[in-house]
């Protein structure tokens, strides 16, 4: 793993086949580079974290900890991927085609999110900034404590977090929409089947009526 | 951390092979558990009014035909199969006669599973030695659940090892933490339950046990643990027919679900199935949080 690792750092830009993951952890890790990473199965703990310029391809699912705290790039995942995909992540886009479990962009500080299916539960707790889309549903305490994040649902929520509310679904907002998921390559999705879901600011200050939130 | 495998074929012809599939998957996870590594197998099922039992020994030279003669005074049918510091016993005697009188007369074996098919087998040191000092690869079954152990809670011994029995035919590994073990195991005492250690994970293995006496079906017992464990965790419970999979409304601890027309398996991780032959068509998923999986003959 660390030689196939190095010979990523090592490239500067190409395009690589990675053969039988077999679920192998911390593939294409820390690259730094316009390489492109097509990997044809599944992938264990950590794959395409910290990636920053290069394109990485899972053909298949993902184990937890996918594109954690990317910078720039793209990660895109053919299946499902495990929990806490596109955790604390910068920049760059992270697409998943299945499902993404439990805290889906927790954390995030930039990245573009966008999942074919269903997130589960605590997915964008504190999110700070960047965008998250769902073409399904979406698990309990959504958007938990979360700060400028915006994000965009177009199944059923289970519950919303604290401090996480619905929001108008402005023109400028349908155009960002739009964007994402052509550029995540689900542009036939229809933007006005979403809703969009930020923060109410109550618990940036401290609200002595709010100290159960907290 | 801990690593937890399971493998429930579907087709006969596989199960021949369970033992060293088994053994491929437990290697893969070693990282995740170096300290012990353990499995319950279930095989060679005995007739009605017959019982077995796994013992296993404190010392590495076990005098196994001193007790098989002792035991043949209390049935003389009673037959003892000596594989290495375990011992598989077949007797006609009750499970509950047995249990008692292993405890009177035989204190220096533990009794590691009771029940018509169910073996457990498990013993400190890298999933690789225990595998080879066992000859797991050698051993048959119908389905069977390993776990190699990271200890974070308790001590590394051969006893707070796992599968844990859970009584007859039942076992049980986890991988997480359970925080309020302690209560529960003074509460499951009272009722009368067992404990061999003060491992966490024993008590959910007694948890069931104590709700399966009260009446529980395996997935009302489950049902009703998902209330009363608080903690981390993600078990897989074998029974005589099958076995389930629960992890807690959290979802920390991983776990990966995978079918094929051949084998249903479970593991902590991919890389523990990808071992397994078809593993890469398999229909793969992550079992949902609070929600109990399973699957029997």
């Amino acid at each position: 793993m660390r030689q196939l690792n190095q010979a990523l750092h090592d490239s500067t830009d190409g395009s690589f086949e990675v053969l039988r993951p077999d679920g192998r952890h911390a593939i294409a890790v820390g690259l730094d580079s316009a390489a492109t990473v097509t990997i044809r199965g599944h992938v264990g703990y950590y794959c395409g974290g910290m990636n920053q310029q290069a394109t990485v391809v899972v053909e298949g699912n993902a184990g937890p900890g996918c594109a954690e705290n990317m910078m720039s790039g793209s990660v895109r995942v053919a299946g499902n991927a495990s929990q806490y995909c596109g955790a604390t992540a910068h920049g760059g886009l992270l697409v998943v085609e299945g499902d993404a479990a439990a805290r889906c962009g927790i954390s995030m500080k930039g990245a573009d999110i966008v999942v074919g299916g269903s997130i589960g539960h605590m997915s964008a707790f504190m999110a700070q900034s960047g965008r998250l889309v769902v073409l399904g549903d979406v698990g309990d305490a959504f958007g938990d404590s979360i700060y400028e994040a915006r994000l965009y649902v177009r199944g059923k929520v289970t519950g919303l977090g604290a401090d996480c509310v619905e929001k108008e679904m402005r023109q400028e907002h349908a155009t960002e929409l739009a964007e994402l998921l052509a550029a995540a390559g689900f542009d036939q999705a229809d933007v006005g089947e979403f809703r969009r879901y930020g923060s109410a600011r109550k618990l940036y200050h401290f609200d002595i009526d709010h100290a159960a939130e907290y | 951390m801990c690593g937890i495998v399971s493998l429930f074929p579907k087709q006969p012809e596989l199960e021949p092979r369970v033992g060293a599939l088994l053994a491929d998957m437990l290697c893969q996870m070693t990282e995740r558990g170096p300290d012990s590594a353990g499995f319950a197998l279930y095989r060679d099922a005995v007739p009605d009014g017959q019982v077995k039992l796994t013992l296993q020994s404190e010392s590495a030279r076990a005098d196994w035909g001193d007790l098989h003669g002792r035991l043949r005074k209390l049935d003389g049918h009673a037959t003892l199969a000596d594989h290495g510091n375990h011992a598989v016993v077949l007797t006609a005697i009750t499970p509950a006669e047995a249990l008692a009188w292993l405890e009177a007369n035989a204190s220096d074996y533990r009794v590691t599973s009771w029940g018509r098919s169910i073996e457990i087998y498990k013993e400190k040191g890298s999933p690789e030695h225990v595998i080879e000092q066992l000859h797991l690869r050698e051993l048959g079954a119908t389905h069977a659940l390993g776990h190699t152990r990271m200890a974070t809670e308790s001590a590394v011994t051969t006893e707070h090892s796992h599968p844990f029995s859970t009584g007859l035919d039942l076992c049980l590994v986890h991988n997480g933490s359970l925080s309020n073990h302690n209560r529960l195991r003074d509460r499951l005492t009272e009722a009368g339950i067992h404990f061999q250690t003060d491992n966490d994970s024993e008590v959910a293995a007694g948890y069931l046990t104590h709700r399966l006496a009260e009446g529980d079906s395996l997935e009302q017992a489950l049902d009703h643990a998902i209330r009363d464990l608080d903690g981390f965790y993600t078990f897989a419970i074998g029974t005589r027919d099958g076995f389930a999979v629960l992890r807690d409304p959290i979802a920390c601890k991983p776990a990966v679900l995978a079918e094929t027309d051949e084998w249903v398996a479970m593991a902590s991780e991919f890389r523990a199935i990808a071992t397994l032959p078809g593993a890469e068509t398999a229909h793969t998923w992550e079992p949902e949080p609070a929600r109990v999986y399973s699957w029997e003959r």
